[in-house]
């Protein structure tokens, strides 16, 4: 084999004096980077393998171990970045298309960190929540322009099915297969827990988990997999998957030696054999076959569930999100191009898709102008990273958020962005059941709970401070927000004045 | 009583359980120090049985009827009539390792640098067993009466 | 310095309202009494009042109150009204001079009745066929402003303390059956008239004090039904959505009382199954239309008034009731100035309306149950 370019992207500094051969660290990685050394009767490192997941960091009980970035670095150039000459070595070493997981991590202004919140001052009494009530729960799913009730105060309306939130917060799709059976397992007690749903991606639903029905929107996506009679009407609400922020235009692939017995049968698949999810639906060329599958999904339940559609943020996402909500849909979920994903293409996830913030007050103003939006509900995600992100994207227009990544994160996730590897070291993006152990489902659902709540506080906090008690008075109400350092078109878009306007 | 169990289905193989153990028996119950400083560490007093994905560590189960103390020669290995809890009187331990043979669970381990047995004794000087406090996936669990599933 | 409508003015302020359910009618003079009671409530940058009943002659017409900034305005205004209206008598509203009213525009009322062609080639009912026709002038007329649009009842506001604005109108000349009265702490000097309250559109008159923290969140909700919100005050997004909901929607008072101050969830859930479906079915379709923030406001619709607070309460507001007489007011004294021996006082709950109607052959009760007495 001829010589790689390739150098280091981490270094690991072990502090000698505190290491005591212990083998932790060994055991623990995945990528082989710690080995014990007889002959020198010390831990010796590869840095070669290093991804920078720090688990070896957190787990070596007397702190001898530091992951730094490697100090090596090229002649300083501004447009040849260490990025830029590393991916072309890696590709000309093989051939092939760069992959990458998680989300967008390219320097891109992140508008939410543009906009700030209002508070009451005098004129308004600011709410404290730990005396005055203060309510956060949301209904997801079509809504009647208007009620009908008879004399005696019964309703006529016939109500369309609705998805009801203790907090607008939603764990986004990641499928069984892209993240572990124990990760699923935390995420749906979780869902439960909080009173909110999950999302069980692509990949089916494991038969444990039928149990979760109520807290479960499944997904139907191109690859179709796991899709059956029971697998619809098991879930609170169907999602069809159109597209995902971090590979607009992009199916998917589960490599073969992925999907174990247990995932394919859950997936419907042959084990060992790759699962492809198509680019596009096959049956879904245009809006019209959209409608057809919206209700044929709404005839397969009768009429029960929820049906929505996801689709990634890209340049006209105002107008399709219309045709969508024209098609029928109960909500409609954006995922903005800083969404996260177990497997990309680089280029793809780096370049190709626009800001939530964006696509969410775009598609807010388009539906109001249309005189629709209170008939659909909006979800936003795509890198929704605290409290505050929520309430600028409800303010925005949204009616709840999806979160995902910052899931992961809670549950142990270091953003090493090393998830189409499977070798997960977390045991969130893996499927070896060595490494799948390592996530303890009832650690992880807790660890999920305390987010989501300690979440919903802050957003109580900020909501008094505006003087709102129910989130419902925030939606679309964009007053409450102010831009900073942005342009008057950024601001226009965004429907949003300057901070002192 | 309580006893340690383990959740074998998120041990995640680690073996920290068997550094505090050592580190909980040794003289200055510090890591670093009981690596570094002590000639001679101590023996653990837990076994640690891997067959990968398979993993857990095993400990004495401190059985009511414990073969171990009836067939100790010298009256070493005593059952604490109170507690419970089974031990090993090292100063009358002579190592004949008739304990190791008998044990059922072979949780038994033979120091052989002072010739005596070593098991576990729960860390009975400081109220919660060490390997159970430092487990950080929570396989470890000190409960009465198990853990259920 | 933009003018109201171009920029948002929270402000703090007086209300008051009175109302003989056997529909006698009564002078100007009883109302401006009460508001005047409440002076310290307002810092002389609006005042105004709504009077029920007060047009008798022309009660199957539109009476149409009109601000204009100059008589191209009003001529441009004129040209409209008179193309889609039969225009039964229009003059300037009678004022005299008061010390403190200043700056007045040309104040002219108009009574009138869509053109029976126009109404049919529009295919809208009379009533749908006025809002147009408001919403026409307010946003497409610069210098006009219709601030009252209702039958048989009129609006009368200034910038100035409402008793100068009462004396400016000749309000004690008027008789009505109910009157609404308004006095504004504005938080900068617009100087324009048609920013002070009430706000009406057709018979619905709102007086209200607060500052709705839901502003933007209520005000998209009325623009995807077709309303559009020149002013940018709280008080006109507040008589849209009685307006949707009373007229447009037909829900019963209570149950429009309960959309903009809805129920706690924690309530919905004590409630019976029935009630509980009702309920969170309202606040499912109605979420946006709940006015949160602080606030107390009458509404006045014709047949009577709905007096509400937000729903926990957070600006006064206080009832009493003497035979026939109700009276609403954002302070006890402004209630007792007029009536020395009131039967009962009572502050209404947070969220739970005192509505007076009109009494009719199928009278019902339909005080605030839930009430704390003074």
């Amino acid at each position: 084999m001829s010589l790689s370019y390739l150098t280091p992207e981490f270094k690991v500094l072990r502090d000698y004096d505190k290491c005591i051969n212990c083998k932790v660290c060994m055991r623990q990685c995945s990528f082989e980077v710690h080995s014990y050394d007889e002959d020198l009767d010390k831990m010796v490192s590869n840095d070669m393998n290093c991804v920078n997941c720090q688990r070896c960091v957190l787990l070596c009980p007397t702190q001898a171990l530091t992951i730094i970035k490697h100090p090596q670095t090229f002649k300083e150039h501004a447009n040849w970045t260490y990025d830029a000459i590393r991916d072309i070595y890696r590709q000309a070493e093989t051939g092939g298309v760069l992959l990458s997981s998680m989300g967008n991590d390219r320097p891109y202004p992140v508008y939410w960190d543009k906009m700030v919140i209002n508070a009451s001052q005098v004129t308004n009494p600011s709410i404290d929540p730990l005396r005055e009530p203060m309510e956060l729960r949301v209904y997801l799913g079509r809504k009647p322009d208007r009620i009908e009730i008879d004399e005696n105060l019964n309703v006529k309306t016939k109500m369309p099915p609705q998805l009801k939130l203790e907090t607008p917060i939603m764990f986004s799709a990641m499928s069984y297969g892209s993240i572990s059976y124990n990760a699923h397992a935390a995420l749906a007690r979780a869902a439960e827990e909080l009173g909110i749903l999950y999302n069980t991606g692509e990949g089916g639903l494991h038969k444990d988990f039928r149990k979760y029905g109520k807290n479960t929107i499944v997904q139907v996506a191109s690859g179709r997999f796991g899709v059956d009679r029971e697998y619809l009407n098991t879930a609170a609400a169907i999602e069809i998957k159109i597209g995902q922020g971090a590979k607009p235009g992009i199916g998917g692939h589960l490599p073969g030696e992925k999907v174990s017995e247990d995932i394919s049968a859950t997936r419907m698949i042959p084990s060992g054999s790759d699962a492809i999810s198509p680019a596009p639906h096959h049956d879904i060329y245009s809006i019209e076959d959209l409608a057809q599958l919206i209700y044929s999904l709404k005839e397969a339940t009768d009429y029960q569930k929820p049906v929505g559609v996801k689709i990634a943020a890209v340049n006209n996402v105002a107008a399709i999100a219309s045709g969508i909500a024209r098609a029928g849909a109960d909500y409609i979920a954006i995922d903005g191009f800083r969404g996260g994903t177990g497997a990309a293409p680089k280029r793809i996830r780096d370049n190709v898709g626009i800001p939530i913030e964006f696509a969410i007050a775009a598609v807010d103003a388009r539906l109001r102008s249309e005189g629709i939006r209170h008939t659909v509900s909006l979800v936003a995600a795509g890198s929704i990273r605290n409290s505050a992100d929520i309430v600028k994207a409800i303010a925005l227009g949204a009616d709840a958020v999806y979160i995902a990544t910052a899931a992961l994160i809670a549950l142990g996730c270091h953003m090493c962005q090393k998830c189409h590897t499977g070798k997960c070291n977390w045991g969130i993006a893996t499927q070896d059941p060595n490494l799948v152990k390592r996530l303890n489902p009832e650690i992880g659902y807790k660890r999920l709970v305390n987010l989501v709540q300690a979440w919903s506080h802050e957003i109580k906090e900020m909501l008094g401070g505006m003087g709102i008690n129910d989130i419902e008075s925030l939606k679309g109400n964009r007053l409450m927000l102010r831009g900073i350092g942005m342009t008057q078109k950024e601001l226009d878009i965004l429907g949003i004045l300057a901070a002192g306007e | 009583m309580k006893k340690v169990y383990v959740k074998e289905e998120v041990c995640v193989g680690c073996r920290l359980c068997e550094v505090y153990c050592i580190t909980s028996h040794s003289k200055y119950k510090d890591v670093l120090k009981a690596y570094k400083l002590e000639p001679q560490r101590p023996t653990p007093r837990i076994v640690i049985e891997e067959n990968r994905p398979v993993s857990f560590s095993l400990q004495c189960r401190h059985c009511d009827d414990a073969p171990c103390v009836k067939s100790c020669i010298t009256g070493a290995m005593r059952k604490d009539p109170l507690t419970g809890v089974v031990t090993c009187d090292t100063d009358k331990c002579v190592g004949c390792w008739t304990c190791v043979l008998v044990c059922e669970f072979g949780a038994i381990i033979r120091d052989v640098n002072n010739k005596v047995a070593s098991k576990c004794d729960l860390c009975a000087e400081a109220g919660e067993p060490a390997c159970v406090k430092n487990c950080p996936n929570e396989a470890l669990v000190y409960s009465e009466g198990g853990i259920s599933v | 310095m933009l003018k109201e409508g171009y920029v948002r003015i929270p402000s703090g302020c007086a209300i008051s309202g009175i109302i003989d359910r056997t529909g006698r009618l009564f002078s100007g003079q009883s109302i401006t009494d009460s508001i005047a009671t409440m002076h310290d409530r307002s810092n002389g940058l609006g005042g105004g009042f709504a009077a029920y009943g007060i047009y008798p002659d022309f009660k199957d017409y539109f009476a149409f109150h009109m601000f204009y900034d100059d008589l191209i305005a009003k001529q441009e205004t004129e040209n409209i009204l008179k193309a889609d209206y039969i225009v039964a008598l229009e003059e300037k509203i009678p004022t005299r001079k008061t010390a403190h009213i200043k700056n007045a525009p040309l104040i002219y009322r108009y009574f009138a009745i869509p053109k029976p062609e126009k109404l049919k080639l529009s295919e809208l009912d009379e009533n749908e066929f006025t809002i147009k026709f408001v919403f026409n002038i307010n946003s497409n007329i610069p210098g006009a402003y219709v601030f009252s649009s209702g039958k048989n009842m009129g609006v009368f506001k200034a910038v100035g303390y409402p008793e100068d604005v009462a004396n400016f109108y000749k309000l004690e000349s008027y008789k009505g059956y109910m009157w609404l009265a308004h006095g504004r702490f504005p938080t900068n000097t617009p100087g324009w008239w048609g920013g002070a309250h009430p706000f009406n559109l057709l018979n619905i008159s709102v007086v209200h004090n607060g500052e709705l923290s839901s502003y933007d969140t209520n005000r998209k909700y009325l623009e995807e039904f077709g309303y559009i919100c020149t002013l940018q005050t709280d008080t006109e997004v507040a008589a849209y959505i009685f307006d949707l909901l009373l007229r447009k929607h037909g829900l019963p008072i209570e149950l429009a009382c309960k959309v903009v101050a809805s129920p706690l969830w924690k309530q919905v859930e004590r409630m019976s199954p029935k009630e509980k479906f009702l309920y969170t079915n309202l606040k499912v379709i109605y979420g946006r239309a709940l006015l949160n923030g602080p606030f107390s406001m009458i509404i006045a619709y014709g047949d009577g008034f709905i007096a509400i607070n937000d729903r926990i309460k957070l600006r006064p507001l206080t009832a009493a009731k003497k035979g026939d007489m109700i009276y609403v007011a954002s302070e006890e004294s402004a209630i007792r100035q007029i009536c020395k021996n009131p039967e009962s006082v009572w502050i209404p709950r947070g969220g739970e309306p005192v509505i007076a109607e009109l009494i009719r052959d199928n009278e019902k009760e339909m005080y605030s149950t839930k009430e704390v007495t003074a």
